[in-house]
């Protein structure tokens, strides 16, 4: 308030006003490794490779917190190191297997549902995986233009939940196993997709 | 397996490196002592050892011509220790040459970029002075296309680049080495970084010449972008020489099943991903038995196999694939396998063979229990942490490294990244494996003691150099105290390679180092409270020493200007990254070599040569 360092506070209250993504209380970060769309890990191991220089940088403007990353410590080399950190970033955001059973099948089959684009592919996917049962058609609808399977997932809560109603991405971090049911058990569920 | 090559045996070099400085030249000796050497050149061509030629040359004038007249093999263990122009006056017939650049702590970002090691002016006095080279292997050089260009120009009898953590070129540079050099038999990239773009890569694999090769070996495993597959397969069609082959992880299970059916004569596989495409992952079914039993039948067609290395991205359907080869592996590497001990087991059970072994600590001390029961003739082990950070949870123990060293007697090298360890462990394996030549432990922990006794691991380091009479090379790690480097100094005669980390108190500790490790070469400090006072203590030895790096200890830049001033033939660099914040005197950084080059004038601005 005081007239001296004036203009210094002023910019840091014209900060604490200014819009930005992130959360209050952190900077904006500088280049970061962008995380691309496909499971291109090799091009994360080259982002993180050429912007670690500038995390460098930003590891200094940002104190870094308590458990401090020691520059080259363990001692592994970077090639190495950026493998690894790629593995791992790959097993956080992939590999999910997930057990599928259908009713009148006599054993269980397991899928991983990160290979899937979306609910259709994982359709096709099932569809293809089941036929050999010989037990219909999981798309195929009866005469009263309900189907005769429904694919059902159980969920982080334990419930039993129709696939295809939440978006995608949240349907693959909440699914814990499938069942394909028949149709008519299924009416209890809700709408059928 | 290549990777062994990174740790190539640290001789004295003398290949221009030694302290004492000889010209050559003066009046043509008389008629006799031509006949003399003459005769001379006709026995010292076979001398082979670099350190025999080294005392031959040291004999007489005379002997020092013949022999660098006969020398064929040039090793520089760092290229600022000599400049090429004396090197390529000396030895004016050499066919292979091996260049060594960058401090090792380079490969663990503590040596900024740009720091130097180019190749360029090395290539450019090789280009003039020695058209008939054959070999060239360079470690931690800067290469830029440009001189990759100079090389494939200038050597018409080219036959074998090896590339090892370097960096600076690209697949641009790749496509001409590939296009001009017509005798190429070895190209191996191991662990280079590769200067491309996405998309400006270029199709090196297309350049190999359409006729048929004499490749022998081919590595391109750290090479970021897919290369072109069917350009790949023809090249290793019309490669019938071709033994080794190691591709990077964009080629598919299926790919490499392709490739292999090519060359069933394959003594060395980098197998790449090992994992299948994601096209035929999201089908998962039936076809997925079948494609796993054709490449049973396929590895089951390499009867040459000795080497396996790969599996980036390995589905762990495939993995039986590579029973038919076990029992005749002498190498193998999984160290980018995310396996677990039960899927290791199966594997590991035939390996009986088995000489080197490289793996992720995720494997546990249960998989380290069943190497230590079927790989009875391991010579060489390295177990790498996939979660490399100080607090993981650690999967690897005392436990593993006592049933390595119980079950692996023959045990002559060892890589060994762990949370936490016991000093008992360490002196086990001190008398189990009496072979010992590289003994490298790290716990990840920083100056962390004995998990059990919590007492500091002096006594298990101090076993090791005791005990292990043949111990070249050793990395220390966890609590220690002074007392042992007191045992290092005591009994570590023959220790040419030393790493020290969060260690000592004292500079007491640096001085037993220096005092009494008489083969020292090579000694590589970060992080330990050593001070200008142990600097003395070395002096007598600097000129044998290749180099010492110590950072981010106590030093500063009296101490080290002291040492620079009492010995002319030492470079003493002073590395500062950060600007001059704080202290002018504190030494970040310390790299100090000897040279008869003297001062490099290629240093960047945050080198200071004192």
């Amino acid at each position: 308030m005081e007239g001296g360092g004036s203009y210094g506070s002023d910019l840091d209250n014209l900060k604490a006003t200014e819009l930005r993504l992130g959360l209050p209380g952190t900077d904006e970060p500088k280049k970061l490794p962008s995380m691309l769309p496909r499971s291109s890990k090799w091009a994360i191991l080259e982002a993180t490779k050429r912007s670690s220089s500038e995390i460098k940088s930003v590891e200094k403007d940002q104190k870094p917190a308590a458990k401090a990353q020691i520059v080259g410590w363990p001692p592994i080399r970077s090639y190495r190191k950026n493998s690894y950190q790629a593995m791992k970033m790959e097993a956080e955001t992939t590999g999910m297997y997930v057990k599928v059973s259908m009713d009148g099948a006599p054993y269980l089959r397991k899928i991983d549902l990160k290979v899937y684009k979306g609910y259709k592919e994982l359709r096709e996917a099932l569809e293809d995986m089941f036929k050999c049962f010989s037990l219909g058609e999981i798309s195929r609808m009866d005469e009263s233009n309900v189907y005769e399977y429904a694919i059902t997932y159980e969920d982080k809560d334990g419930d039993w939940m129709l696939v295809g109603d939440v978006p995608w991405e949240m349907f693959l971090s909440s699914c814990k196993r499938m069942r394909i049911m028949k149709g008519s058990e299924a009416k209890g569920l809700g709408s059928i997709p | 397996m290549r990777e062994e090559r990174s740790d190539m045996s640290e001789d004295e070099d003398g290949g221009g490196g030694s302290a004492k400085s000889r010209g050559g030249g003066g009046a043509p000796p008389p008629f006799s002592d031509q006949v003399l050497e003459i005769v001379l050149e006709n026995v010292l061509q076979f001398l082979s050892s670099r350190r025999d030629r080294n005392a031959a040359s040291l004999v007489c004038r005379s002997w020092y011509r013949a022999e660098a007249q006969t020398r064929r093999e040039l090793f520089i263990g760092n290229c600022y220790a000599v400049s090429p122009r004396r090197a390529t006056e000396r030895f004016r017939r050499i066919r292979a040459v091996v260049l060594k650049g960058k401090p090792r702590f380079a490969d663990f970002g503590l040596v900024p970029i740009n720091w130097g090691a180019h190749f360029h002016p090395w290539v450019s006095a090789m280009a003039a002075a020695y058209p008939w080279l054959e070999k060239l292997c360079l470690k931690r050089m800067s290469v830029a296309d440009g001189d990759l260009s100079l090389l494939a120009h200038s050597f018409p009898n080219f036959r074998e680049l090896s590339l090892i953590c370097c960096e600076g070129f690209s697949t641009a540079g790749l496509a001409v080495i590939a296009e001009k050099c017509r005798h190429l038999r070895v190209l191996d990239l191991i662990e280079d970084y590769l200067e491309d773009d996405e998309d400006e890569m270029v199709d090196w694999i297309s350049r190999f010449p359409e006729t048929t090769t004499c490749l022998e070996s081919l590595g391109f495993d750290c090479v970021g972008g897919a290369v072109n597959f069917e350009a790949l397969e023809a090249l290793v069609t019309r490669s019938p020489a071709l033994r080794r082959l190691r591709v990077n992880h964009h080629v598919s299970v299926e790919q490499l099943h392709r490739l292999m059916a090519r060359a069933p004569q394959l003594t060395h596989l980098g197998t790449g991903s090992f994992g299948s495409a994601a096209a035929a992952a999201a089908a998962a079914i039936p076809q997925g038995g079948n494609n796993v039993v054709d490449l049973v039948s396929t590895f089951a067609a390499s009867k040459s196999l000795v080497c396996l290395s790969g599996f980036r991205d390995m589905a762990p359907q495939y993995l039986p694939a590579i029973y038919p080869v076990c029992a005749s592996l002498t190498s193998l590497n999984f160290s980018f396998a995310e396996i677990s001990a039960e899927e290791l087991i199966p594997v590991i059970r035939h390996c009986h063979s088995l000489q080197i072994f490289w793996v992720l600590d995720t494997v546990r001390d249960e998989g380290l229990q069943a190497v230590a029961a079927t790989c009875k003739d391991l010579r060489e082990l390295r177990v790498f942490p996939l979660d490399a950070t100080e607090d993981s949870e650690g999967s690897v123990s005392d436990v593993g490294l006592i049933a390595i060293s119980e079950g692996c007697r023959k045990l002559r090298s060892i890589l060994y990244f762990c949370q936490q360890m016991t000093n008992v462990a360490v002196v086990t394996m001190s008398k189990n494996c009496q072979d010992l030549v590289v003994f490298r432990l790290c716990i990840m922990g920083r100056r962390r003691p004995d998990h059990v006794t919590g007492e500091p691991m002096d006594e298990g380091f101090g076993a090791i150099v005791m005990n292990c009479k043949k111990l070249r090379r050793l990395a220390v790690s966890g609590l220690l105290t002074d007392k042992a480097f007191a045992y290092i100094g005591k009994y570590g005669k023959l220790v040419r390679t030393l790493s020290v980390a969060f260690a000592g108190n004292t500079d007491l500790a640096l001085m037993y180092v220096l005092e009494g490790c008489t083969k020292l070469q090579k000694l590589e400090i970060r992080d330990s409270p050593f001070g200008d006072s142990a600097l003395p203590a070395g002096l007598h030895h600097y000129y044998n020493m290749r180099f010492l790096w110590m950072s981010s200890c106590k030093l500063s830049v009296r101490g080290c200007m002291e040492v620079a001033q009492r010995l002319p033939h030492l470079v003493v660099e002073v590395i500062r990254e950060r600007d001059e914040d704080d202290d002018h005197e504190a030494v970040e950084k310390l790299y100090m070599y000897r040279s008869l080059a003297g001062p490099r004038n290629d240093a960047p601005p945050f080198v200071e040569i004192l």
